[in-house]
């Protein structure tokens, strides 16, 4: 064991604080579900391609910088205690990618990967359907083969991104005979081709983070199937790993929350100390936070020494979740009757993006599996306890 | 940076927790707690043989001179196996303190080749603890008075027995009179003797109870996997399942914690304590969290003398009071948080000390 960094680590560390520093935008970007907004979290995509931190953790060869997981750990603390933008091709780097790495062909590999790194081409995901939410063996949107192409119809929902998104990665059923987690293939395609047509649904915010999308013959190109046929469920599962386990949610995104709820208590004490249970809130919270970034540490750490990634993605996928929850009800808290104002609120200024993080807070337990399905893992899985 | 043990250390702990899992099974445990002093000589004999009461002796006096960093890993297997203090007491904190006097003096010379053989026990006595742990069984007891260490022997104080609801525990209050003869360090030197004592002390707690918090899992799990009610076994309900799942995540967010712990006082970082203070938080929850589902997970199996998860609940318990109470560790944390000069954030995870300039930053523009 050895907690400190090494020197080369603390020259990447500045070397990372100083290009975002150079870079930073210089006023925060609009909400990336708006129109704008995506488009100039794309740009920000491309800002950071060409200054080489788009995606640290890939070979250099697709577009990334080629870092272990301790300099990614690194990277994500400097950007998000710079108040960096939100990521609006994180389907794709962090989720799809390890996917591509893994099971995908070399040509896809160089198809793929370098549009994603630059944000040319923005992915979002498709696995639930309207019969098909956390029991996802259940999904029923068809894919068959039919020559070169597969022939798609269906529908899929709660599709992150899709309104403006450029591509599309998820599940379908290539075998229309097989049942449950059998005879599911992973497929890639583009969201404008014919037959495609998305509904944008509305999130808690307003804005519409989500899409339902229907696909009516649509023909996609045999060539965009990831891995066999029919394979798709454990292909999906290792995304899903990816997902829960590590890449999603770095600990410093928490941390910085943590350390702004300070600031915000600090702020506001007088209103705050009305309840003696919020101090206790914050000191929970940031310990919590400190935790996680222990415990994501030691995660890389083991990684680093060639072990795999296990009961992590369920324990992580939890613990994150409620931590978010607290720090930004606590905040909600402290700021009283402004907690709710719009961000074009008068007295809102400097405050909204609590009640933009509270509402995302809402949705943490629920995405990338919901907390129930994470317990249900841990139980059977890592505990060994009977399945119902 | 790098957050694994290495291979010898898993190794050792390997070794202890096999040794552990035949000679201090609950039933001998049990056995030995119902005697009047609690202790056995022959366990303690065979403690000694793995070695556990010669590793933080330094090796000129018949030891071991391992670190904190070994002992943690081996102190979450004695909360695993809820085994006294007396032995923490003697071989991790006394011996540690004994060790950090400096220079080949008598005191060393007498008593730390005797705690190493395992023929030694040593009770503390520090304002931390209102009631001074294993008192009646100690052969010296390294007390505190205004910072400064005394040993006194057991004939020269007397013992008025607190007896606790952890029926492993044996508490005394001791009435005692410092002399210049008692005294083995002044003030000064005391001070940051205590000062590491108390840190360890702090993470020997935190380290069994997270030991203690996975052994209630386990119990609750093996329980839950025999016990059958309307026709299945209760394992396969989720309102069975979950709150044990919780236990198994809030383990896994104190164990690294802990550990960074117990390597901020082996290196001697000015942060330890605040370290300290925050595995006593994760620890503690997951011990509280762990009680709560596995005696639920029991039913009334969970509140009689009988099922063994009693003699863990109740140490877990406990535990909580002692080296600087909790309530002590969470107002030192939030002391620190709240503080202008705090280092916060993203990137301050490993700072050695607390309350440095934080680093500077660029201006935040957004979430």
């Amino acid at each position: 064991m050895r907690l400190e960094y090494t020197e080369r680590q603390r020259a990447f560390r500045e070397e990372v604080r100083q290009w975002l520093s150079e870079h930073l935008p210089e006023k925060p970007l609009e909400c990336l579900d708006t129109a704008e907004g995506f488009e100039a979290h794309r740009a920000w995509e491309r800002t950071l391609f060409d200054g080489g931190w788009s995606a640290v953790t890939w070979p250099k060869e697709y577009g990334g910088r080629g870092c272990g997981l301790i300099d990614w750990l690194i990277f994500e603390e400097e950007y998000w205690g710079a108040g960096a933008p939100l990521r609006v091709n994180q389907n794709g780097i962090f989720l799809l990618a390890p996917t591509l790495m893994e099971y995908g062909t070399e040509a896809q590999k160089q198809r793929f990967l370098p549009p994603m790194a630059s944000g040319e081409e923005i992915w979002a995901q498709g696995w639930s359907e309207p019969g098909a939410g956390s029991d996802m063996a259940s999904l029923r949107c068809s894919a068959i083969r039919d020559g070169d192409h597969y022939v798609i119809n269906g529908q899929k929902t709660w599709s992150t991104r899709a309104v403006y998104a450029d591509w599309l990665f998820g599940l379908f059923r290539t075998d229309p005979a097989s049942q449950r987690h059998h005879g599911l293939s992973f497929i890639l395609l583009p969201l404008n081709l014919p037959g495609i047509s998305i509904r944008p649904i509305k999130q808690l915010n307003g804005q519409p983070g989500f899409a339902e999308i229907f696909f009516d013959d649509v023909r996609v190109p045999a060539e965009n199937l990831i891995g066999e046929e029919g394979s798709g469920w454990r292909i999906a599962m290792a995304t899903a790993g990816f997902e829960r386990g590590l890449m999603l949610r770095s600990p410093g995104r928490f941390q910085q929350t943590a350390k702004a709820l300070v600031d915000l208590y600090k702020d506001n004490q007088t209103q705050a100390d009305r309840d003696p249970g919020i101090r206790d809130a914050i000191t929970r919270g940031y310990v919590a936070a400190e935790a996680y970034a222990l415990a994501t540490y030691r995660t890389a750490s083991r990684l680093a020494k060639g072990g795999k990634i296990g009961a992590e993605s369920s324990t992580n996928k939890i613990f994150w979740s409620e931590l978010d929850l607290l720090l930004h009800e606590t905040a909600m808290k402290i700021l009283g009757a402004r907690a709710q104002l719009l961000p074009h609120a008068p007295e809102a200024a400097g405050i909204s993006h609590w009640l933009d993080g509270f509402l995302f807070a809402q949705a943490g337990p629920i995405y990338a599996g919901t907390n129930e399905i994470q317990r249900n893992i841990i139980a059977e899985r890592v505990l060994g306890m009977p399945r119902a | 940076m790098d957050f694994t043990f290495e291979s010898h250390q898993i190794a050792f702990r390997d070794a202890i927790r096999k040794f552990l899992m035949v000679e201090a099974a609950p039933e001998m445990l049990r056995e030995i707690w119902e005697t009047t002093s609690g202790r056995s000589a022959d366990l303690r004999a065979r403690l000694a043989d793995q070695g556990l009461t010669a590793l933080s002796v330094p090796e000129d006096f018949g030891g071991i001179g391992l670190g904190d960093l070994d002992w943690v890993l081996v102190l979450q297997e004695l909360g695993y196996y809820a085994i006294p203090e007396s032995l923490v007491d003697t071989a991790y904190l006394a011996a540690g303190l004994l060790s950090e006097l400096s220079g080949d003096i008598e005191i060393k010379r007498e008593w730390l080749p005797r705690i190493a053989s395992g023929e030694a026990r040593v009770a503390i006595g520090h304002p931390s603890n209102p009631f001074v742990a294993d008192a009646g069984t100690a052969n010296l007891l390294l007390m505190w008075h205004n910072d400064a260490v005394h040993a006194v022997r057991p004939d020269a104080v007397k013992l008025t027995a607190q007896p606790s609801i952890d029926n492993s525990r044996r508490l005394s209050q001791v009435e005692w009179k410092p002399e210049a003869s008692t005294r083995i360090a002044d003030a000064r030197i005391g001070a940051p003797l205590w000062q590491r004592l108390l840190l360890r002390g702090g993470l020997a707690t935190a380290a069994q109870q997270v030991g203690l918090a996975q052994r209630m899992l386990d119990l609750g799990v093996d329980y839950a996997a025999q016990r059958k009610q309307f026709g299945k076994i209760i394992g396969t309900f989720q309102g069975v399942k979950h709150p044990l799942a919780d236990v198994a995540v809030a383990i896994e967010f104190a164990e690294p914690v802990v550990h960074r712990a117990a390597y901020c006082i082996g290196r001697g970082h000015a942060r330890a304590g605040h370290a300290v203070a925050q595995a006593r938080m994760q620890a503690s929850e997951a011990a509280h969290k762990a009680a709560r589902a596995s005696i639920q997970a029991h039913g009334a199996m969970g509140y009689t003398w009988e099922a063994d998860l009693q003699m863990f609940m109740k140490r877990a318990w406990v535990l909580d009071a002692g080296w600087g109470d909790l309530a002590h560790h969470k107002a030192r944390i939030a002391e620190d948080i709240f503080d202008d000069q705090a280092a916060l954030g993203p990137s301050n995870t490993f700072s050695t000390h607390y309350g440095e300039a934080p680093a500077p930053r660029v201006s935040a523009v957004s979430r």
